[in-house]
């Protein structure tokens, strides 16, 4: 039997990571054009949140494939259900894929990574412009996907009003009508 | 559960769903600064360097022509009890550095720039790393990255002749009286003849951080162990400090004091134009020894930001604000070099 709802501890992770994940798409590129003091401060977040962003996303992705999950609304459309489908595996791989391209950036560029965590990639200044590029288009995709999953959560809570909003609710839940 | 809209209830909502999205994008714009007033970036500063001394892929945007050296350090133990950071009590640390000339254009002649700068990498063995940029002139002209623009702005070479317009620059000067200690410095400056016996100075200010966790007010300088002797007046070589170099080097080690001035209150510690009073107490922190000279386009600083702010644990930032404006500039200026690098290959 599918649950109607997420389980709590996904629901729990989904909005903590939601908040700093969207942080982090802001933080990310405005430090880049900002040369005041703020520049050191937002960078230093910017590599820790990266870091508890890492951790959480492997948590998230085996509780992904653990946990039971609520199915999508039966009267879906096949070309909505496989956009579903589809943006949030690229959801779940830019989540992966951002953080380790900000680790493994600095890892080409020479520089020192946060807790002395070792090099994941060798020291080499073009690959250090190819992971650095990657890091700064990954992120673009990443806000863009973002953006759309929230359309998407919104058309289903305000045009389709189906339960999938709901699913995903933050607080507790009410009783299904 | 309750049926889904049609009509005009319908268009109402996804209006408001286009404006929610809409209004996520253009939040992203301005906080990104593609929209909303134009300010100064790191992007800017890069791009007017460019716009004056050209465009040289490949190569740093500032301090372009420099060569990679490289020794260790030597601590003498004296600094041990003002900062934890491991480098002021190893016997030993690996240090990998860079000479150059300021300026953006590597192609100038080596006694034709003032400026002169060595920046080092120094990594002890608890895997911690240091990074610092040192200038031969003790303080900069101006206290905050704008006037710094503006700087750089009025130093522009007039077309017609190549060079700066000298009324353009005393214009600056004249609105900027907190240029006065580097004026001075620029008036009495005695080039010597050899990056070997050139002083270098951090600058801006730091703060060093002892077991306790206070913080005492630094700058630190680089005292050069090789006597002056002054730059000939005729200089036909380009490579006139890089041959230099290379001679002394393959005769044995150079090294230079690395001397610590110690800030007391009242002194300005987040001024990088403003001197402090001769008189501070110092502490001798140690010894540079440089002992290697590498192939111009091969060396190990050469895939290095030397990024001001890569401070190891037991030295931290000051709140100057040009520290700040030198860290995400040398940042932007590493990205566009590693970019064309893709293009050109990297260079020294």
């Amino acid at each position: 039997m599918k649950p109607e709802a997420f389980h709590p501890l996904a629901r729990l992770l989904h909005w903590l990571m939601a908040v700093l994940i969207v942080a982090m798409l802001f933080i990310g590129v405005s430090m880049v054009s900002d040369l005041s003091l703020r520049h050191p401060l937002l960078i230093e977040l910017h590599k820790a949140t990266g870091l508890a962003l890492l951790v959480l996303v492997l948590l998230r992705i085996a509780l992904r494939l653990t946990l039971p999950h609520p199915p999508l609304p039966r009267d879906l459309p096949t070309l909505q259900r496989l956009a579903a489908g589809a943006s949030h595996l690229v959801l779940y791989a830019l989540m992966l894929a951002m953080p380790l391209l900000g680790w493994a950036m600095l890892s080409a560029g020479g520089y020192p990574r946060p807790l002395q965590l070792p090099a994941i990639a060798p020291h080499d200044l073009q690959l250090y412009a190819v992971l650095r590029q990657a890091h700064g288009w990954a992120g673009y995709l990443l806000f863009a996907t973002v953006v759309l999953h929230l359309g998407a959560a919104l058309m289903h809570a305000l045009v389709r009003r189906d339960g999938v909003l709901r699913s995903m609710w933050p607080g507790p839940l009410r009783r299904s009508d | 559960m309750n049926s889904p809209l049609y009509g005009p209830a319908k268009a109402l909502r996804l209006a408001a769903i286009g404006a929610v999205m809409l209004a996520a994008g253009v939040g992203f714009a301005y906080a990104a600064g593609w929209i909303g007033a134009a300010k100064l970036t790191p992007q800017r500063i890069i791009d007017t360097f460019e716009a004056q001394a050209g465009h040289y892929p490949g190569y740093r945007k500032n301090h372009a022509k420099g060569l990679c050296v490289s020794g260790y350090f030597q601590a003498s133990g004296q600094a041990a009890s003002l900062s934890t950071a491991r480098v002021f009590s190893q016997a030993r640390v690996p240090v990998i550095g860079r000479f150059a000339i300021g300026g953006a254009n590597p192609y100038a002649p080596d006694t034709a720039i003032p400026v002169r700068s060595l920046a080092l990498q120094l990594s002890s063995d608890d895997g911690q790393v240091w990074r610092t940029g040192m200038n031969n002139p003790p303080v900069l002209a101006v206290s905050t990255p704008q006037a710094f623009y503006e700087q750089v702005l009025a130093s522009t070479p007039d077309p017609a002749t190549g060079k700066p317009d000298l009324a353009r620059q005393q214009a600056f000067f004249a609105a900027h009286p907190e240029s006065a200690a580097f004026r001075q410095w620029a008036a009495s400056y005695k080039p010597s003849n050899s990056f070997a016996s050139t002083q270098y100075h951090s600058i801006n200010a730091f703060r060093l951080i002892d077991a306790a966790g206070a913080a005492q007010p630094v700058r630190w300088q680089l005292e050069p162990q090789t006597a002056f002797t002054a730059l000939p007046g005729q200089v036909d070589d380009k490579l006139f400090l890089q041959h230099d170099l290379q001679q002394r080097l393959a005769q044995g080690p150079l090294r230079w004091t690395l001397r610590l001035v110690l800030a007391e209150p009242g002194d300005a510690v987040d001024d990088p134009a403003s001197p402090w009073p001769a008189q501070r107490r110092s502490v001798d922190a140690g010894t540079l020894v440089l002992e290697q000279v590498d192939a111009a386009e091969q060396g190990a600083c050469r895939d290095l930001n030397f990024d001001p702010l890569i401070l190891p644990h037991g030295i931290e930032a000051s709140a100057d604000p040009i520290l700040a404006a030198r860290s995400a500039a040398y940042s932007e200026s590493f990205n566009r070099r590693s970019r064309e690098s893709l293009g050109t290959g990297a260079r020294p």
